[in-house]
């Protein structure tokens, strides 16, 4: 059977869309939405507002692009690991403990001076959360996520990196449940440095591939 | 489907803005709407493609003008009036209808990390051995499913090169309307970009999209 069939029947897709119909019926201010959707899930029991408090807290304290650092600056350090990292990454990162909701099925990516690597998710959002945390909000705008497969250097330029003509740039539009993750350049000049000094050096955007790594 | 949410190649949606030190949230009501979204108890069934799918049937208008939170508000809410376990008048109060029942599983606060580090496997076993090797050409296929499909349309048609063989994933074509996991084989298929956009594109450069089994054929 062709799996596509499906697309050509009616799943309710009207019907589904019709309940975005409220909207015409709702305020515009989101603040005043989302509290009456809080108020309204806890008197039925549909949500725990400690749980949503714990959530909010994962975020803010327990999971962010430190932990991805930490991977980069291991693989800088550790030439075994980098091997493990780059052959299967969900792997490598499961072995610091950074594996998760959206980030159990990971591949790293790595940048030399001949390729340089990008990612994006042109059809929705998609982020490798359990290493980065919450994506910036440029990451799910409508620009990035247009321009990053059609114009990627000019893209680059946006965020100041520009790349000789001979580097190759290879976009991955992470249009399934992988995730990648760059591994970046060790900038020169930071031989003497240790792993959590390096650590320190990562940013959030050299692990998306749209900046590199610069020495302190 | 063809939908406003499939932006890969577009033109005039203008410049970036990256913003320096950006705050995690820029507004409470973000925090609270992510922890909604994680926490709150969705129709029986209910599945990561089919909110990516209730998410791209919201008006094209409301995609644009919407932030990415008050995105997750639309699907959650369109996920509770379909599944039943709210009224469109409760939504518009805010309160529970009189008498209307109240359950009581909803995942507790000290349930969070656990779920954290549990969730979101997606690989499955397929039994039938992979149709396609590493380093072969193939050709994303032409189709324009009026459901959800992860793969975009500037890749149909298309010639690339199988760069990566992920093994079996659920596929989101079929789980997007709770019609099963259906598991394929899932690949990196590398695409010049010269094969995607003419002959103004790099020559060098390419772009790399993860497709399930089915939206290929040998090229």
């Amino acid at each position: 059977m062709n799996p596509h069939e499906h697309g050509h029947e009616h799943h309710h897709e009207g019907d589904l869309a019709h309940h975005h119909d409220i909207h015409s019926e709702l305020p515009s201010d989101p603040a005043l939405r989302v509290k009456a959707l809080e108020s309204l899930l806890t008197e039925k029991g549909l949500v725990d507002p400690a749980a949503i408090d714990a959530w909010i807290e994962i975020y803010e304290s327990r999971i962010g692009p430190r932990n991805g650092a930490k991977v980069i600056a291991k693989a800088w350090t550790d030439p075994a690991y980098k091997r493990r990292l780059l052959s299967d990454a969900t792997k490598a990162i499961g072995e610091l403990d950074f594996l998760g909701r959206q980030g159990q099925h990971i591949v790293a990516v790595e940048n030399t001076p001949e390729t340089h690597n990008l990612v994006v998710c042109t059809l929705c959002s998609c982020y490798p959360l359990s290493v980065l945390g919450l994506p910036p909000v440029w990451y799910k705008s409508a620009p990035y996520r247009s321009r990053a497969v059609l114009d990627p250097r000019g893209v680059l330029k946006e965020f100041g990196t520009e790349l000789p003509e001979h580097v190759k740039i290879r976009v991955w539009d992470s249009t399934a449940e992988v995730r990648y993750l760059v591994l970046p350049e060790r900038p020169a000049g930071t031989e003497k440095l240790s792993e959590e000094q390096l650590a320190a050096l990562v940013t959030r955007d050299s692990m998306i591939g749209v900046a590199k790594v610069k020495a302190p | 489907m063809n939908g406003i949410h499939d932006m890969g190649g577009m033109h005039g949606h203008g410049p970036i803005h990256p913003e320096a030190d950006e705050p995690l949230w820029h507004a409470p009501w973000e925090a609270r709407m992510l922890g909604i979204t994680r926490a709150m108890t969705f129709p029986k069934g209910f599945n990561i493609d089919r909110f990516r799918h209730l998410r791209e049937l919201m008006p094209p208008h409301l995609y644009l003008a919407r932030g990415y939170y008050d995105h997750w508000y639309s699907v959650c809410v369109a996920a509770l009036l379909d599944g039943g376990l709210v009224t469109r008048d409760e939504i518009k109060s805010g309160h529970a209808a009189p008498g209307s029942a109240r359950r009581n599983d909803a995942a507790r606060g000290d349930q969070v990390w656990q779920s954290q580090k549990s969730q979101g496997i997606f690989t499955r076993k397929v039994e039938e051995p992979p149709l396609f090797a590493i380093g072969q050409r193939v050709r994303a296929r032409n189709i324009n499913p009026a459901g959800h499909t992860r793969l975009p349309r500037y890749a149909r048609g298309k010639v690339g090169v199988i760069q990566l063989h992920h093994g079996g994933h659920v596929f989101p074509d079929t789980n997007a309307h709770q019609q099963g996991e259906a598991p394929q084989h899932l690949y990196a298929v590398a695409f010049a970009m010269r094969e995607l956009w003419g002959p103004d594109a790099s020559q060098r450069d390419e772009a790399c999209l993860d497709l399930w089994e089915s939206y290929l054929e040998p090229a």
